[in-house]
């Protein structure tokens, strides 16, 4: 209940939609993408929450959109808050907050490059960072299918057997039922 | 800002050459006044395999991008592909040489989203496995530190050191790296007969060591020389870049998650965090080394407060068929480099949705590093590197 | 690391004058790796024997396994009693051991430095995930075979095999090289083009010369 009065008096100014206390120092805020860093940035300069956590995204692929998650924490009070926002799969792009902490940028090119979200603005976001010579979809995608791609490109050794475990006990414990 | 005793760091020196508007200075290879230098994958000198593109003026360092990747798994697509229980294997191995803390956040992210309970002698067997894990982290630390300045001798004694530990690690989970030890629920087994005993030989065996290593490796002139006032952090770069652990500890902000977000059972043990004051390569040392000794002192504490019997784990659902509830959480401890934390998404179903692993390298070896390394000498670099204590793996997983 | 340090261009000398480079080709060798034929039965049974004697390792830490090295090099464990030791450069060493898996990123490197190391040379492939990709098998960024990519004489089996394995797994390398059969090298300048073939199958942005020697 007190977290959820915490944030009550900024809710309409930056149009909180859905706050959630998953534990006693973890809070859950949704908010709409365009006001994503002005609410982060507030949250910075005046609640207290001056250490950046992480910057990742998840693909919600069934809505057609990601999400992305800025874990900021309080390192006075000893409180988290997970800021998250929704944005189009098809034009991934938000604003940049490498102005606010450098560290950012790191983050942003690793989402650029596992998710394809373009951050505009940010240094080097369309260099490549991890994968070297990539030429398919960005890999995190969920329409990505990794044990197809590794079949055909790495080749594989032959005799691999995979087995379900229930069908597999079955058949050894009793192999005359059927 | 504070100065430091040999020169002043990145505050005259690094006018000079000037730079232009993106802060960087412009190099002119076929000039023949600068060189770029691989300090590359295959070097004796990095913590792992990382490498660092340098641009060098004479002998000093003006330019340096990093280049990661080289040991990208895919770890968070891989475990979208299997099921909770099957993710436990290969968990361990996204952090290689400390993997314990990789069990420890995944499962309790698991048992916070699932709502299970951990029995008590479970709680205290997971606090005593993590301790043992920084134990030996530091240890392996400390041969490279003194390896990356010359001294050799001292990395052949803290290994062996670090061996007895994972002797004790064999004991207890039967694996000397990788243990699998944490599973969702609690732990797979109580302590060993006789392990208490042997236990406290091998503390007895560190301190006496531990001794030796003060006096020869911390009143040693040579590597006082090479690294009181060099690689200086700002205490206003700590939250600028994300910095955790001793790193930021020895610019004199004590921030400890054993602390400040209580986690298993260290509300109840007895110890203040190691903090320092002036924050350069010999301050960090000392905070680390005195880490150490505060583990050893935790693992006493530990192992007179461990009950003898009592349950291990809590009762689960069936591993192979189990739908975890829909939600999202964040768990966090503190391993010896820095915070380390997983944030984990589950949609309702038996895979899991996203999983991210936030490792403190990220921000150490990369953006900071970059910032850190102007205008040191080429021969530092390596000693620079290892006194932020950054292991590639968890970088890019 | 950029492509643009790699064409043909004219560049102006420090002392004025422009000159033509073409780095592929000016600065590495462009012969293929030969087959060493050994000189007669007693001087190459001496040679062989020398050979096992004193096998330097390259210091490369391409994966899991780089853990388990260090306690070998240890007084606990003490590989320098075999003669193994750990030499900086490729140059200097004559064994390289592959501790784990391999990214493709990495994947480019190790072919670099096996091929500038010189022969003979014997690979040693440590771990489950070089035999058949090991538990990242279905990665996308992870070489399920070693042997398609680099001729490999020894497996040791394990996640990650114990010093203890790895000695073991030393003394067998130490009784083929001493049988004659330590032929990695050889093998590799034999089928050289088919593993050219499956390297740049993978390794999509090839900038190296053919053999890098």
């Amino acid at each position: 209940m007190t977290m959820k009065n915490n944030f009550e008096h900024i809710a309409q100014q930056f149009d909180i939609t859905n706050v959630v206390a998953q534990r006693s120092d973890l809070t859950l805020l949704t908010v709409p993408s365009d006001k994503a860093a002005s609410l982060i940035t507030h949250l910075r300069d005046y609640e207290g929450y001056k250490h950046l956590v992480l910057l990742t995204a998840v693909d919600w692929i069934e809505q057609n959109q990601f999400q992305l998650t800025y874990l900021l924490s309080n390192p006075f009070k000893k409180v988290d808050v997970a800021v998250r926002t929704f944005i189009d799969r098809e034009k991934a792009e938000i604003t940049s907050i490498h102005h606010l902490w450098e560290q950012a940028a790191t983050y942003q090119r690793e989402l650029r490059e596992m998710f394809g979200i373009n951050f505009p603005g940010s240094p080097r976001v369309d260099k490549p960072f991890i994968l070297e010579g990539w030429d398919q979809i960005p890999p995190y995608r969920r329409d990505f299918d990794t044990k197809k791609y590794s079949e055909e490109t790495y080749f594989p050794r032959p005799g691999r057997e995979t087995n379900d475990p229930r069908e597999y006990m079955k058949k050894k414990l009793y192999p005359n039922e059927d | 800002m504070k100065t430091s005793k040999r020169f002043k760091i990145n505050e005259d020196r690094s006018l000079f050459p000037p730079k232009n508007k993106d802060g960087k200075i412009d190099v002119d290879l076929s000039s023949g006044k600068y060189l770029k230098l691989w300090h590359g994958p295959q070097h004796p000198g990095i913590t792992g395999n990382m490498s660092l593109e340098l641009t060098v003026l004479g002998d000093e360092v003006m330019d340096c991008e990093t280049h990661v990747g080289y040991l990208h798994r895919g770890f968070e697509k891989l475990m979208e592909r299997r099921k909770y229980i099957q993710c436990f294997p290969i968990v361990c191995r996204v952090a290689v040489p400390e993997p314990d803390f990789n069990e420890y956040c995944f499962a309790s992210g698991l048992e916070e989203l699932a709502g299970i309970e951990v029995p008590e002698a479970a709680q205290w067997l997971r606090t005593l496995v993590l301790e043992m894990a920084r134990l030996q982290s530091f240890l392996m630390w400390i041969g490279g530190q003194s390896g990356a300045f010359g001294m050799g001798v001292i990395g052949q004694w803290s290994i062996y050191l670090r061996d007895l530990v994972l002797d004790r690690f064999e004991e207890l989970t039967g694996g000397r790296i990788y243990h699998m030890y944490i599973i969702p629920g609690g732990v797979r087994g109580l302590l060993p007969d006789g392990f208490r005993k042997r236990m406290e030989e091998t503390l007895k065996t560190i301190d006496t060591f531990m001794v030796d290593i003060d006096k020869v490796m911390f009143n040693n002139a040579v590597f006082k020389k090479r690294s009181v006032g060099m690689g200086y952090i700002d205490p206003e770069w700590i939250y600028q870049f994300g910095i955790t652990g001793p790193n930021a500890r020895a610019a004199g902000v004590p921030n400890d998650v054993r602390k400040d977000f209580p986690y298993l059972k260290y509300a109840e043990l007895d110890f203040e965090p190691v903090v320092g004051k002036d924050s350069d390569i010999y301050t960090r040392a000392d905070v680390r080394r005195r880490d150490l000794l505060l583990s050893v002192d935790l693992i006493r504490q530990i192992m007179a407060r461990i009950p003898d019997e009592g349950d291990i784990k809590a009762p689960t659902p069936n591993v192979l068929h189990w739908k975890v509830p829909q939600g999202e959480t964040y768990r966090r401890a503190e391993c010896s480099r820095g915070e380390y934390g997983y944030y984990m998404v589950s949609d309702g179903s038996e895979y899991p949705r996203r999983i991210n692993v936030r490792g403190p390298s990220y921000t150490h070896a990369v953006a900071l590093l970059e910032k850190m390394i102007i205008n040191t000498n080429i021969s530092d670099v390596a000693g620079l590197m290892v006194s932020l204590h950054t292991y590639p793996p968890e970088i890019e997983r | 690391m950029s492509k643009s340090e790699l064409e043909k261009r004219t560049v102006m000398t420090p002392d004025g004058n422009p000159i033509e480079i073409d780095p592929l080709n000016d600065y590495f060798c462009d012969a293929r790796p030969q087959v060493h034929k050994p000189a007669s039965a007693i001087i190459e049974k001496f040679a062989n024997w020398a050979r096992s004697e004193s096998l330097w390792v390259l210091g490369f830490g391409t994966g899991c396994g780089a853990i388990e090295m260090r306690p070998l090099m240890t007084p606990r464990f003490d590989a320098y009693r075999f003669g193994i030791q750990w030499r900086p450069t490729p140059r200097q060493s004559s064994v390289f051991v592959i501790s784990g898996y391999l990214s493709v990123k990495t994947l480019k490197r190790v072919i670099r430095s096996y091929e500038q190391m010189q022969g003979p040379k014997f690979v040693i492939a440590l771990g489950s995930c070089t035999i058949n990709g090991g538990m990242y098998w279905d990665s996308y960024n992870t070489i399920n075979r070693l042997d398609h990519y680099l001729p490999v004489d020894i497996y040791i089996a394990g996640c990650m095999p114990r010093p203890e394995a790895i000695l073991a797994g030393f003394e067998k390398l130490k009784s083929l090289i001493r049988e004659g059969k330590g032929e990695g090298a050889n093998k590799y300048a034999m089928e050289f083009d088919w593993y050219k073939a499956n390297q740049k199958k993978i390794i999509k942005d090839w900038d190296m010369p053919d053999y890098n020697w």
